[in-house]
């Protein structure tokens, strides 16, 4: 009798201690997701130094010389991943001009974070090919920013303007204009960077600087040379060139709070 | 917000649908009994009546023109199935010439590029082009739609519409093709032979040319939309404007002087034909592609050696390409000039 009702007693201790087992998703103690921001922030570089447009002549790769007018390009579908434990996040409706000429275009935050750790980012320069054959846009993406062809459609993804007296065109005019969203010529460009410390966001929110090299374009694995290559304004062999130069031609200079 | 009602129905004709345009609240767009599914499906672009209007009365707005005297109507006519009658290529803003012909406008849903290079993927990205082209209506998109903001018929419309009454390019792009593809030409004779309906009951003469059409021309002019949408380089002589056709786009050299197939309907009333206008008539065509096909390495390998066509099989195929009219496409109200307030 005695270790029947033992039995019962540690049965009913166990099934007690079964019963008491919390499940996690009723556990009030756990935290709720709390969302932050980011702020990305766009540099333009020649060199080391910052480009200054219209005032300062550079040399590229190949020794030509160079100023610059005009130097616009689209950064879309930014993400970053999370450290084990953070998830990863992709931006919505992630769609960004960046132009030298507009301060105002060249830094933008990404909201609903999540916080928690991220140790890289990861974006397109260019638009997605989906988006060059989905109809009309808006915002950023509308055609009337200049960045746009209207007769072949798809997005300029990068464009280059200035001059070089190495150019044969008249007074020496530079115009790349750098589009195309399928096929081998493709210059939409997927970019990976690593944080040198995992960033945190949380009730504070981080700063990326991304710096671009505007040299980049002109050095490798392609030696541009400004006397036969001044205009680019379809797609082509041409512009792919130039953006499997430009593909390398972001370095993060700056991560953290 | 209005209803889109999506319904199958067999695009046969109801008498009263010749009548003024309704006042409902609804509109629908239904795909014509038989007909393959449209590439173009209306999706982030919600089909309603008053995105329908506002299309409307943007398409006959010459306030869109530098000049204020070319509207999108004035070269697509709605009396030549939306081409521009007798027109070998369309005057402009001050009467400049273009170098390409404007084609009629019907079915534009089931297209998957436009222009006679194909260079525009999605049908909402076209209107851009003729707004903006110097020698069409040399417009500025930034001018139009501070004209747009400033005009209370307008704001209203913006409204309706869209939620809010500014405009910007992405909604005037929207509103216009949600008039251009309601569009739908699919009821002519043939239409109505196909389905065994009244008033398609063809003569020995049109059932004579339909077997010739099929034998001759249905490999790139195929049934129902008459095009199978491809570019192909059909035998016409390169004029001085040499224009190089789908390779402008694609520079490749094997695209050199291929156009974009057009439809077959509505012919009676959208001459002159071809990318460049040079027949003013179909026997002319037909002659073409008898006796005047000119050799070139981007030549379509079905018309190596024409096409052979007795005399009366020319007389028969035209009588069967006049089934392919739709005046009943002409006469709509929906799309007329004189209800775009």
């Amino acid at each position: 009798m005695k270790k029947q009702f033992l039995i019962l007693l540690i049965t009913g201790i166990v099934a007690m201690a079964a019963s008491c087992r919390k499940d996690p998703s009723n556990n009030t103690g756990t935290t709720t997701t709390q969302y932050g921001k980011t702020k990305l922030e766009f540099f333009n570089n020649v060199g080391s130094s910052k480009l200054n447009m219209n005032t300062q002549w550079y040399k590229n790769e190949n020794g030509d010389s160079f100023m610059v007018s005009k130097f616009n390009y689209y950064i879309s579908n930014v993400k970053l991943t999370g450290v084990s434990g953070t998830g990863n996040y992709a931006e919505p409706n992630s769609y960004h001009l960046v132009q030298e000429s507009d301060a105002s275009s060249q830094s933008f935050d990404m909201s609903n974070v999540p916080y928690g750790k991220y140790s890289s980012i990861t974006f397109t320069i260019g638009i997605d090919s989906l988006m060059n054959v989905s109809g009309a846009q808006a915002g950023a993406l509308d055609p009337l920013n200049g960045m746009f062809w209207d007769w072949n459609t798809g997005y300029i993804m990068m464009k280059f303007e200035g001059t070089s007296p190495q150019a044969k065109t008249t007074n020496g005019v530079l115009q790349l204009h750098l589009g195309g969203f399928s096929g081998a010529n493709s210059v939409v460009k997927t970019v990976t960077l690593s944080f040198d410390e995992p960033i945190q966001v949380g009730g504070n929110t981080p700063h990326v600087h991304l710096t671009a090299d505007v040299l980049a374009l002109f050095k490798s694995p392609n030696k541009i040379d400004f006397s036969n290559t001044a205009t680019i304004m379809t797609p082509g062999a041409a512009a792919k060139k130039i953006a499997d130069n430009y593909a390398n031609m972001f370095t993060i200079t700056y991560a953290g709070l | 917000m209005c209803l889109i009602i999506l319904q199958l129905y067999s695009c046969k004709r109801d008498p009263s649908f010749d009548q003024p345009v309704t006042t409902a609240d609804n509109i629908s767009f239904s795909v014509p009994s038989g007909w393959p599914q449209p590439y173009y499906t209306f999706q982030n672009n919600t089909l309603t009546k008053s995105g329908f209007e506002l299309g409307r009365k943007i398409f006959y707005d010459t306030r869109l023109s530098k000049d204020n005297t070319v509207s999108c109507g004035t070269c697509h006519q709605q009396y030549a199935a939306f081409a521009n009658l007798d027109h070998e290529v369309s005057h402009g803003y001050n009467n400049l010439l273009g170098t390409r012909n404007a084609p009629p406008l019907f079915n534009l849903n089931w297209h998957t590029s436009f222009f006679w290079d194909g260079g525009v993927n999605n049908i909402e990205n076209q209107p851009i082009n003729p707004i903006q082209n110097p020698v069409e209506m040399a417009g500025d998109m930034n001018a139009i739609i501070a004209m747009m903001n400033a005009d209370a018929t307008y704001k209203n419309m913006f409204t309706a519409a869209f939620g809010t009454n500014e405009a910007n390019s992405q909604r005037i792009f929207k509103a216009l093709t949600q008039f251009m593809c309601m569009m739908i030409s699919c009821n002519s004779k043939y239409d109505k032979h196909m389905h065994g309906d009244a008033g398609g009951e063809f003569t020995d003469q049109e059932t004579r040319g339909l077997a010739v059409f099929r034998s001759n021309c249905a490999a790139c002019h195929k049934e129902p939309l008459f095009s199978d949408f491809s570019y192909r380089n059909n035998g016409l002589q390169p004029t001085v404007v040499n224009d190089s056709g789908r390779a402008h786009i694609t520079k490749d050299t094997a695209d050199l002087y291929k156009f974009l197939v057009p439809s077959l309907r509505n012919l009676t009333y959208s001459r002159p034909y071809m990318h460049d206008g040079r027949f003013g008539s179909i026997n002319d065509v037909l002659t073409h592609y008898t006796t005047g096909i000119y050799q070139s390495s981007t030549l379509d390998p079905l018309l190596k050696s024409g096409i052979k066509l007795t005399e009366q099989d020319k007389q028969d195929l035209m009588a069967f390409l006049k089934t392919l009219d739709d005046p009943a496409f002409l006469a709509d109200a929906r799309f007329s000039e004189a209800l775009a307030k």
